[in-house]
């Protein structure tokens, strides 16, 4: 099989087509089977009552906003490289998911350093750089959306993309680095997690249903994108026909 | 399970407004984009198809 096929957007975007379907019903499972754990099964924290279960949703989605934009980077420094059209095109399409998770994370960060820390907001080291997260999103998109020529708009965003990578080891160990109100982390690959099973179980369920979301939500963007950028390609006429 | 009433499940130990603003405007957010998605994939569509009525490629 050949897959360098589908490095262009025409037969692209007929397969994201039939996946994402797939990546939809995968999330909406996940995130049932995850909501269940989380609610149903994962008891009570002694220190912190039932404020912790905002975990389900906060470290899933602080995970995708950090993982998404290295993958978004990743692809549009591949558009940069090699400059295919449709590496910048997936990028684009996860900016807009990557600053949602990121908010999300922001927010229901928010509403758990209230009961817990007694503040919504401190400028500690993860909370900040988690903040210029959103704004190197907005960036991205600000620029992408203020150069007319997409190649152009294309080449300018990936730069600003691939700069502002460093920033994501600085999220991840800034609770290391710095002295944070933040927590440590709670899972990492060297030691043995420092929670309940049931917790972390409803965790991971939950991290991988964001995750299958993320795939869905950038698949479905970017059909959107080839459609608007290549309308006057030959083949978006013929795809009339078909659907 | 640790939950005697459904009153208790939705009062979450006294952090209801926490949890449930947490949660809430997630899924608020997530089920709009999805909407988003869908309206913008249609337009595009539409766009497309109206100029192939038009005469196809320029």
């Amino acid at each position: 099989m050949n897959w360098f096929k589908f490095s262009s957007p025409q037969t692209f975007y007929p397969l994201a087509g039939r996946l994402i379907p797939v990546f939809w019903v995968l999330a909406v499972v996940l995130a049932v089977a995850g909501l269940y754990i989380g609610f149903f099964v994962a008891p009570t924290d002694f220190q912190q009552g039932d404020a912790y279960r905002i975990i389900f949703i906060h470290v899933p989605a602080a995970w995708m906003s950090m993982f998404i934009y290295l993958v978004m980077a990743g692809w549009a420094a591949l558009g940069l490289v090699l400059n295919t059209r449709l590496s910048s095109m997936m990028a684009s399409a996860l900016a807009p998911t990557g600053a949602l998770m990121t908010f999300i994370a922001l927010w229901t960060g928010s509403f758990w350093g209230r009961p817990t820390w007694g503040t919504w907001w401190v400028w500690d080291a993860r909370l900040t750089s988690e903040l210029i997260l959103l704004f190197l999103y907005i960036g991205f998109m600000a620029l992408h959306a203020s150069i007319d020529e997409p190649r152009r708009a294309d080449k300018a965003a990936a730069i600003l993309a691939i700069v502002g990578v460093v920033n994501v080891p600085i999220i991840y160990f800034s609770v290391k680095w710095w002295n944070t109100l933040h927590q440590g982390a709670s899972v990492s690959l060297t030691r043995a997690p420092s929670m309940a099973t049931t917790m972390l179980l409803g965790m991971l369920v939950m991290a991988i249903a964001f995750w299958m979301y993320s795939i869905a939500a950038a698949l479905s963007r970017v059909r959107s994108i080839i459609l608007e950028r290549e309308r006057n390609s030959a083949w978006i006429g013929q795809l009339q026909e078909s659907r | 399970m640790q939950w005697g009433s459904v009153g208790e499940f939705f009062s979450m130990g006294g952090y209801a407004e926490y949890v449930w603003g947490a949660f809430g405007v997630t899924l608020v957010l997530m089920v709009g984009e999805v909407v988003v998605l869908g309206r913008r994939h249609a337009a595009a569509l539409r766009d497309a198809r109206r100029l192939a009525r038009a005469g196809g490629p320029r």
